[in-house]
């Protein structure tokens, strides 16, 4: 299993100790100085996102930790899980020390259930170690954490979805507004944050904002974990600072000879070789931290063909752009393949592909036809030259 | 009376189906919980959580809507409504986006256009059917949208084959997927305003589909055949059962003699489904277009309702001496069963209260019972050969007409229940326009109509009727002293759930025709008589979790519980669209015919006097009427196997 130097480096709940000496709205401010932005994809500020679950006012918050990973080609939430438990954890005891939470999930893809005894080993033993409980190291603070297991839906990861499928209903996205800042689990302010989220807010605690912002860019600061697969010589989960080209990524992971990259999963972008100077950054490329390789022996249609069946498969199907419109684009990478796309039909597609971008509830439809603009816009040659006997019959 | 707001409800649709919350701005009571916003440029004023779709409304800007609906919670799904709002990067639904702050949206830009086209071209990808087959051809929600967003061709295609078998194994409600745009209009329906939730959608993606338990037929299901689905779809995918080829093939039948009975609320709607506006009743008129139809009889439901009225109010004023004089156990309170859909509810969540049920049949089963009967025998027809029709507000009919146990004539009672959008069709194809005929009177011998057989149409016109006739033959005074003009305002309206207590101060002499059930009603001077209406079953519900709990309601004497909301106007069988709006129309109007009636109380009914005298002649609920004019119930439950 791969290490991750950072988190390895860390003293265990020093900075869960600091944050239980401070005033609330101190917490809040080291961790918008920090300048941290949600690592589960969206990049939003997560000083901004606990300021204002902070303010909500409700009986009871909740802190939910979202371990649904579930965007093709990520996997580091997993080696955070296995090696960093309790730095998630100390976190989660942070978010809710910051917002007045009681009550943390972590909700865990249904794939990880393998890695569920051993979380619930990490839980207990806190609670021993009372720094979780009723009166987390005699802070007087009051907070646990409970482990749900998801079923296996990627949807289930998009905030609103999970939220429904605690309560135990269809996991579907609802409407925003309201967001869960505001209504949430059992409509009550609730924080969702990705996995690797919290464990910076625990490493933020410790070392201080200044720590964090010395690395990565100014809007993008500290580092990023990456889950990094497919051509290249070394696939696996890295640490690099925010704002790394690709290139230079692809040097460290033995990928030189790529012609496309897909950042940020399935949902991201494929970006082509010329391209590769590119930096990875929520100003730039932003990122879950999921990177493909492709080869330079790939086929981008098989390659959109592949990510087009998962969203068709994974769609929740509510609403209409995202349940007919992946349908289309995928029969439209299937004509492509068997040259029987017109350029005029090729343009439709990529005009709903935009309408799927601007038109859909959740974040899934507005992303899924990412891979199908990029690839069409790049690699078009490639893909009309399957076109030519059509165009010139 | 008291509006019950104490009443718990249960968790209902998902929240993401569901209205949420709107948390205001902290400086919400700043800016008098008003905010202003610019819409297509126009400034507009509305109250703080406003959805973009009714503040469109208010600059007259109609934004197109496919899963909203005025009677339900929001969705959001169909994305139909989508707007752009300045600084955001994607569109948003207007019927789901909550204004908060002064925001400017715009309403039709490129944008929105195409991605309104976009979204029409996939559903017609999707959907297969032809309009010119279709049930809802140009009352159609899908084809409207087609029409108004530019939908030259099929650009991402047409099903050429059905992808889902029709199911028509309900007697009431036929589905047909084929023409499903997945707007959840009808889950929403079912789980969220009548709380049965039989249907639900299963599947992801364009897999998912809309479907009964386990994908079972509907009529294998725990369905109450309500029809608030059907009226609430926008397309032909869910639609009653027909049988207007039958009832044709009767009228060409030279050897049938076939009858038709009118109940008040598909008269008081179906001028909508000739163009009028909401809220005229064609009563006479119809008469006059059902005989040029063909039929050879038509008869006014209103005379049985004064029947059922009757023999509930003796059911009642029997328990009510069982209880109070005899000091026997009785079964309290008395509920009414002239809602099939109601009626079923109960079989199935609440079997327990079945001998809370009044055993009398609803209107129109007396009807059928009677026809076949006392009316065969009087016109010395065999009644082999009568076939009697019904026109009904309600889907549920057609399922209460087939229940085996409505054959208390000898024969099937009722022959075929239409519904007002099925009489509507056939009125078309006889080329007539209904509201261009003279008005004509019903048949004899059941020509006479009181107004209190009128009100059975509205929510709390069952209740108001029955107090009407239970005041004056109890306390022996005229309920204009009490109400006036006989308006008993308090059972009307449309609280979900209403409660009114009556003390009875006075008692009068027993009437003759009541004689030789009560030799006097002294057990019921100084009682106070409590009554309660309810319509919609999630306002049943509430009140049958109450009673299980032995609270308010479970120390009324008589509860009316209708099935749909707001009672028959708003019955699975009317003309659709429906809204809070159209329901409150056809109410006015139903209310307004009961106000010139000569006869406004049911005992006052010359022809129902008339049948007890020759025919009933034991009188409301002697053995006669029981033979003929109750029934009994299943315990069904709800559990399928
Ligand atoms: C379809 C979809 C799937 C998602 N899956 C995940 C996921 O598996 N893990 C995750 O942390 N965030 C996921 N997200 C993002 C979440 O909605 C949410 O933005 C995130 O959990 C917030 O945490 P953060 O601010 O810490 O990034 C997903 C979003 C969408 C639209
Ligand atoms: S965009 Fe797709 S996944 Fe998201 S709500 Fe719509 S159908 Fe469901
Ligand atoms: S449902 Fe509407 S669009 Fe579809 S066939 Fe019927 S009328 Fe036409
Ligand atoms: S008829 Fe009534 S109970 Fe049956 S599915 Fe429709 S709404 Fe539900
Ligand atoms: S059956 Fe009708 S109401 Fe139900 S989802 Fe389909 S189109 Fe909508
Ligand atoms: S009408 Fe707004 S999303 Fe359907």
């Amino acid at each position: 299993m791969n290490s991750i130097p950072t988190f390895s480096s860390m003293n265990p709940e020093a900075g869960l100790a600091k944050a239980l000496g401070m005033p609330r709205p101190d917490i809040i401010a080291e961790i918008s100085a920090s300048g941290l932005k949600g690592r589960g994809g969206a990049g939003f500020p997560t000083g901004v996102k606990w300021n204002f679950a902070a303010s909500a006012k409700a009986d009871r918050k909740y802190i939910i930790c979202n371990a649904d990973e579930g965007e093709p080609g990520t996997f580091k939430d997993r080696v955070l899980l296995q090696e960093y438990a309790d730095l998630v954890f100390e976190g989660m005891t942070i978010a809710a020390k910051a917002v007045g939470a009681k009550e943390g999930i972590l909700f865990l893809r249904g794939e990880y259930t393998y890695l569920r005894s051993h979380l619930e080993a990490v839980l207990q033993s806190r609670r021993e170690k009372k720094l979780l409980g009723k009166d987390v190291l005699g802070a007087n603070f009051e907070f646990d954490i409970r482990i749900f297991m998801g079923a296996g839906a990627y949807i289930c990861g998009e905030e609103t979805a999970l939220i429904e499928c605690l309560e135990g209903f269809r996991g579907e996205p609802r409407n925003r507004p309201p967001f869960p800042v505001n209504t949430g689990f059992l409509d009550r302010p609730s924080v969702v944050n990705n996995v690797e989220t919290l464990a910076w807010a625990a490493c933020i605690l410790q070392q201080g904002a200044d720590w964090f912002k010395s690395k990565g860019t100014e809007k993008s600061t500290g580092i990023k974990i990456f889950s990094i697969s497919g051509d290249c010589a070394r696939p696996g989960v890295y640490e690099f600072p925010m704002g790394i080209s690709v290139a230079e990524l692809l040097k460290h992971v033995g990928g030189q000879n790529a012609r496309a990259v897909q950042i940020g999963g399935a949902s991201g972008q494929c970006i082509p070789a010329s391209e590769f100077k590119r930096s990875i950054a929520f100003e730039d490329i932003p990122t879950g931290g999921s990177v493909i390789v492709f080869g330079p022996h790939r086929d981008m249609l098989d390659v959109l063909h592949n990510f087009l069946e998962f969203f068709l498969d994974e769609s929740c199907g509510q609403c209409t752009p995202c349940r007919l419109g992946n349908r289309k684009l995928l029969e439209g990478v299937e004509m492509l393949q068997a040259g029987t796309c017109s350029m005029a039909y090729l343009q439709e597609l990529c005009a709903l592909g935009e309408s799927m971008q601007l038109s859909s509830k959740c974040g899934l439809g507005q992303s899924s036809p990412c891979a199908f603009l990029s690839v069409v816009k790049h690699f078009r040659d490639e893909l009309m030259g399957r076109t030519d006997h059509l165009t010139h019959a | 009376m008291s509006e019950n707001n104490t009443l718990e409800t249960s968790r209902r649709a998902p929240a993401s189906q569901q209205s949420q919350s709107i948390v205001p701005p902290l400086n919400a009571q700043a800016i008098g919980g008003q905010v202003s916003l610019t819409i297509d440029g126009q400034e507009v004023k509305v109250p703080l959580g406003t959805t973009i779709l009714d503040a469109a409304l208010k600059i007259g800007a109609h934004i197109p809507t496919l899963c909203h609906h005025p009677d339900l919670c929001v969705a959001g799904v169909c994305r139909i409504c989508s707007v752009e709002v300045e600084g955001m990067r994607t569109l948003q639904a207007a019927c789901a986006f909550p204004i908060t702050a002064p925001i400017k949206v715009k309403t039709h830009t490129a944008k929105v256009r195409l991605a309104r086209r976009h979204i029409v071209d996939l559903l017609l990808s999707d959907h297969y059917g032809e309009c010119y087959t279709c049930r809802r051809n140009n009352n159609c929600e899908l084809q409207s949208l087609a029409r108004e967003h530019g939908v030259d061709y099929f650009r991402f295609g047409h099903p050429e084959k059905p992808a889902h078998k029709i199911d028509t194994s309900s007697y009431s409600v036929v589905r047909d997927l084929n023409k499903c745009v997945l707007c959840r209009r009808c889950v929403r329906t079912c789980i969220d305003l009548q709380e049965v939730g039989t249907i639900e959608v299963v599947g992801r993606s364009d897999n998912s589909h809309i479907t009964p338990f386990l994908d079972k037929p509907l009529g294998d299901v725990v369905c109450i055949n309500c029809g608030q689905c059907i009226n609430r779809c926008p397309t032909g995918a869910l639609h009653a059962q027909d049988y207007t080829d039958e009832v044709w093939a009767a009228i060409d039948d030279p050897k049938k003699h076939v009858v038709i009975q009118t109940a008040p609320s598909p008269r008081a709607a179906i001028g909508e489904c000739f163009g009028l506006p909401a809220g005229k009743a064609l009563t006479f008129e119809l008469n006059t277009a059902l005989r040029r139809a063909g039929f050879d009889m038509v008869f006014d439901t209103n005379f049985t309702a004064d029947l059922t009225i009757l023999e509930e109010g003796t059911e009642l004023l029997l328990r009510l001496k069982k209880a109070l004089l005899l000091r026997e156990p009785a079964a309290f309170p008395q509920f009414t069963s002239c809602s099939p859909g109601w009626v079923k509810y109960l079989e199935h969540f609440y079997p327990e209260y079945i001998p809370n049920l009044s055993t009398a049949k609803s209107p129109q089963q007396m009807f059928g019972a009677v026809i076949k009967t006392y009316y065969a025998e009087k016109h010395g027809i065999d009644p082999k050969d009568i076939v009697t029709v019904a026109l009904m507000p309600c889907s549920a009919k057609k399922f209460e007409c087939n229940r085996p146990e409505m054959d208390d004539s000898g024969f099937k009672d009722v022959d075929y229940g239409l519904t007002t959008r099925e009489l509507a069709k056939m009125i078309r194809e006889s080329g007539i326009h209904l509201p261009d005929m003279p008005k004509s009177d019903f048949d004899h011998p059941f020509g006479t109509a009181t107004g209190s057989g009128v009100i059975f149409g509205a929510t709390g016109g069952v209740m108001e009727a029955a107090l009407r006739t239970v005041i004056e033959l109890v306390c022996g005074i005229k309920v204009e002293d009490l109400f006036e003009h006989a308006n008993i305002k308090p059972v009307r309206g449309f609280e979900g759930v209403r409660y009114v207590e009556l003390p009875i101060t006075t008692v009068g002499p027993v009437p003759d025709m009541l004689k030789h059930l009560f030799p006097h009603w002294n057990f019921l001077k100084g009682a106070t008589l409590k009554v309660a209406v309810a319509h919609g079953t999630a306002n049943a519900k509430k009140v049958m979790e109450d009673i299980k709990k032995g609270g308010q309601f479970s120390k009324c004497h008589f509860i009316e519980f209708m099935g749909c909301p707001g009672g028959c106007i708003g019955g699975g069988g009317q003309p659709i669209p429906t809204s809070p709006e159209i329901r409150a129309a056809r109410a006015a109007a139903i209310y307004a015919e009961d106000a010139v009636y000569e006869i406004r109380k049911s005992h006052e009914n010359p022809d129902v006097a008339r049948i007890y005298g020759e025919f009933l002649s034991d009188g409301p609920c002697g053995q006669k009427s029981h033979k003929l004019l109750h029934t009994h119930y299943t315990a069904r439950g709800k559990y399928i196997d």
